[in-house]
């Protein structure tokens, strides 16, 4: 009889220490990878890839915080996503979230701006969260009424933002023609976030870390953050607890739209001051891999969105440096996240060899 | 032990893939190692923000401009810091920092969209000189560290709508049109536009103008696509021209999607014919390209390089043409016409001199009637009658982009209609 030579079993559990060795070593091995890669394209001596890519991600303040803005809008969309994915409630829809809340931003970046800069700020983060929650509420309804494919949904609402999107660039565009809306109030900088220690991330950061803590808190220890992990691990038994799964969903879905709402301000009025199609850059779709590889967790959200932000703007600093292609550096992204990716099924999974029911 | 199997198989398999990707590397590596092994002749550091990298053809033409600069300046590697990819929001305001505390004395921006971040980090350093090319704010802004350059693209558009013009007439000639190809008495144009900007009206107006040049009785329609690389749109709007019976497809989009098309239906039997812009169009289309019209900036980079290596300013507009080298058109394709390139060069030369303006008022008219004045916006509002705005017509000729360097020519003449593609 035929055995196959290796089987998968799913392990029981993992020590701390054990994980964290795996995680380790597989970093390592990513690293070796990457550096064989580089040599071969190249002809590059790793190490001086490796510390071009910290240089470029942290070798003076300016990068430090353009690498930390960016760990930061990661982290927000990651922090938004936690808790529809973790009911299950596949959230494919952050991109169009984040776009409405930025067209919400500009808009009022546009039309308001004699009402003074605190106001602005608190009207523009309140509207911002109430239309990336509508940009999330139509999906999360249909699929608590008519149990319709919130994949596909959340998908479609991203085009229906692009689009709309596309509709206020050429509206505010400035000049007339020109495809681009410019940045906003750049004389008077209305609505912009001010600069605190130099620099305009840092209340970016505060914000972040408030809903990091916020997250944190609600999902373990709060009535709703079990209901959203009852949900999440079967709909059936949440029904036979009592819990009203459509009112969970609902509610959950509107504070996820209403984080990525969050975030599309922040990218509009903390950051570029401007909206484009390209305003989310595909973050929304970056975020769901944060989320799901930290399991939730906010501080683990931080820590890989910290990684992918190096990652970034490091490899456009190889691109810069070496005259490298910048998909070249995108290959050394891909070669890490394979190996992170990696070291999660190493740690849920074994491969034995040998007969089925052996137990080792 | 299993773990170690599977990362050596992943190794080797990642290890495949870079040799594939490695194998397109040489073509920009050689010119590298000839210019690292030159000694500089100055320790200045000169950064280049891109919007793409040498895959995109119009970035391709700014990085091929600068390495030229760099050659003729007696510069090499070490002086010129490169950004590429850099995308249109506060992505280039951080780029253009990082430049300055790499020590940059002067920073390009390629891309319109740059430009206001461009403008913002020129603000804040005074002391380095900023340039946005194809920009339009650099006189207002009132920044004296903050410029823009252009080419007068529109004297090739010109040339190249020359070009296009002996086609017409050849065709005419011979008897190869339909009548599907005629309107009344005038020959269909057919023109792929962007956006329905300026830059893109001054542009198709100059091909008209020169088609016009040639064979008088055209008519043309501009179809907008709404992005200035989409293969596809490109492609069905060339389509749809050609459905409507145009004979030549000009184009103001960055892409191979309507050279493509029209090449398609030549093959299939239909007469028509493709001129191109930024790059050589032949590859694509053997017989259907005529020619296309180009920017050379290495003429501007050259000036602007040697500028800033005596320590001086940056103009605060820049426009050549012809008489200084800074547009071209390419390579003329095997199916011009009879004569083409002896009319091209005469053409060619009296753009030189002077002789022939592209924007003549006596050879177009508005609603019927020849201008005799008209106002550029100059301030970016759009709004009629500003004090800042300026006259452009005097000596018989619309001045394009002479009182700024981005084109201004916004005038819609009588015998062009324009549709957008949706």
């Amino acid at each position: 009889m035929n055995e196959p030579i290796l089987r998968v079993i799913k392990r029981e559990s993992m020590s701390f220490k054990g994980k964290l060795l795996v995680r380790a070593v597989s970093l390592i091995l990513a690293l070796l990878v990457c550096g064989i890669v580089i040599t071969l394209i190249t002809g590059y001596n790793p190490i001086t890839v490796y510390v071009t890519m910290a240089q470029g991600a942290f070798g003076t303040k300016t990068r430090a915080w353009s690498t930390i803005k960016e760990m930061l809008m990661l982290s927000c969309i990651a922090i938004g996503l936690a808790p529809a994915f973790k009911m299950k409630f596949w959230n494919v829809g952050a991109e169009g979230q984040i776009l409405i809340g930025g067209i919400v931003s500009a808009g009022c970046m546009i039309y308001l701006s004699n009402i003074g800069n605190a106001g602005l700020f608190v009207l523009m983060c309140i509207l911002s969260a109430l239309a990336g929650s509508l940009w999330a509420f139509l999906p999360a309804l249909f699929k608590a009424k008519f149990n319709t494919n919130e994949t596909l949904f959340t998908l479609m609402m991203n085009y229906v933002a692009i689009q709309l999107t596309s509709y206020f660039v050429a509206k505010w565009e400035n000049p007339v023609g020109s495809n681009t809306v410019g940045v906003i109030n750049q004389s008077g900088h209305e609505g912009w976030f001010p600069k605190i220690f130099g620099t305009q991330y840092f209340i970016s950061l505060i914000m972040v870390i408030i809903l990091a803590v916020f997250m944190h808190i609600y999902l373990r220890y709060t009535k709703h953050g079990y209901e959203i992990a009852v949900v999440g691990e079967s709909e059936n038994t949440a029904r036979y607890a009592g819990i009203s799964v459509p009112k969970v969903v609902i509610r959950t879905v509107l504070l996820s739209g209403a984080i990525c709402g969050v975030a599309g301000f922040m990218a509009v009025a903390g950051a570029s001051h401007t909206i484009s199609t390209s305003t989310a850059g595909g973050r929304g779709f970056t975020a769901i891999i944060v989320a799901w590889l930290a399991k939730f967790d906010s501080a683990t959200m931080l820590l890989i969105s910290l990684l992918l932000a190096f990652l970034n703007s490091g490899s456009s600093e190889i691109a810069s440096k070496c005259h490298l292609n910048d998909y070249a550096s995108k290959i050394v992204i891909g070669i890490i996240l394979f190996f992170i990716l990696g070291s999660e099924f190493f740690i849920n999974y074994k491969l034995v060899r040998g007969k089925k029911g052996e137990k080792k | 032990m299993k773990k170690r199997i599977l990362a050596l198989v992943m190794a080797a398999t990642l290890g495949i893939m870079a040799v594939g990707c490695g194998t397109k590397e040489p073509a920009g590596k050689t010119g590298e190692t000839e210019s690292v092994q030159r000694e500089s002749v100055s320790d200045k550091k000169i950064g280049m923000i891109l919007v793409g990298d040498e895959n995109e053809g119009y970035t391709y033409a700014h990085i091929e401009g600068m390495r030229i600069a760099e050659v003729q300046n007696g510069l090499n590697d070490s002086n010129i810091i490169w950004k590429y990819s850099v995308p249109e929001d506060e992505s280039c305001k951080e780029a253009a920092v990082d430049l300055v505390e790499q020590g940059c004395v002067a920073i390009f921006s390629n891309s319109y969209g740059h430009q206001t971040f461009m403008e913002e980090a020129a603000a804040e350093y005074p002391d380095v000189q900023f340039v946005s090319m194809t920009g339009d704010r650099a006189e207002i802004s009132g920044l004296s560290n903050f410029s823009n350059a252009f080419t007068n693209v529109y004297e090739s558009r010109f040339v190249s709508g020359v070009v296009a013009g002996m086609k017409v007439k050849e065709l005419v000639d011979q008897g190869k049109l339909a009548d599907e190809n005629m309107d009344g008495n005038k020959v269909k144009i057919g023109y792929v536009g962007a956006y329905p900007y300026a830059e893109v009206v001054s542009g198709y107006t100059a091909f008209f103008l020169g088609i016009q040049f040639i064979y008088p009785d055209v008519t043309m329609e501009v179809r907008y696509t709404n992005s200035w690389f989409d293969i596809t749109a490109e492609a069905e709007a060339a389509n749809a021209l050609m459905a409507d019976g145009c004979v030549i497809i000009g184009q103001h989009a960055d892409s191979t999607g309507a050279p493509t098309a029209v090449q398609d239906a030549l093959s299939k039997g239909k007469p028509v014919y493709s001129v191109g812009y930024n790059v050589d169009m032949l590859s694509v289309a053997p017989e259907a390209a005529l020619t296309s019209a180009t920017n050379v900036w290495s003429v501007y980079y050259n000036e602007a390089v040697k500028t800033v290596l005596e320590g001086g300013k940056i103009p605060t507009n820049w426009s050549k043409g012809y008489a200084d080298g800074a547009v071209a058109i390419t390579a003329l394709g095997p199916s011009v016409a009879e004569g083409t390139q002896a009319k091209v060069d005469e053409v060619i030369n009296a753009l030189k001199s002077g002789s022939i303006k592209v924007f003549d008022t006596s050879r177009f008219t508005v609603d019927g009637k020849h201008l005799d004045s008209y106002f550029v916006d100059m301030n970016g509002n759009f709004s009629n009658g500003d004090p800042e705005d300026k006259e452009a017509i005097w000596d018989g000729y619309f001045h394009e982009s002479e009182l700024r360097s981005a084109p201004s020519f916004d005038i819609r003449i009588d015998g062009i209609t324009e549709l957008t593609a949706e």
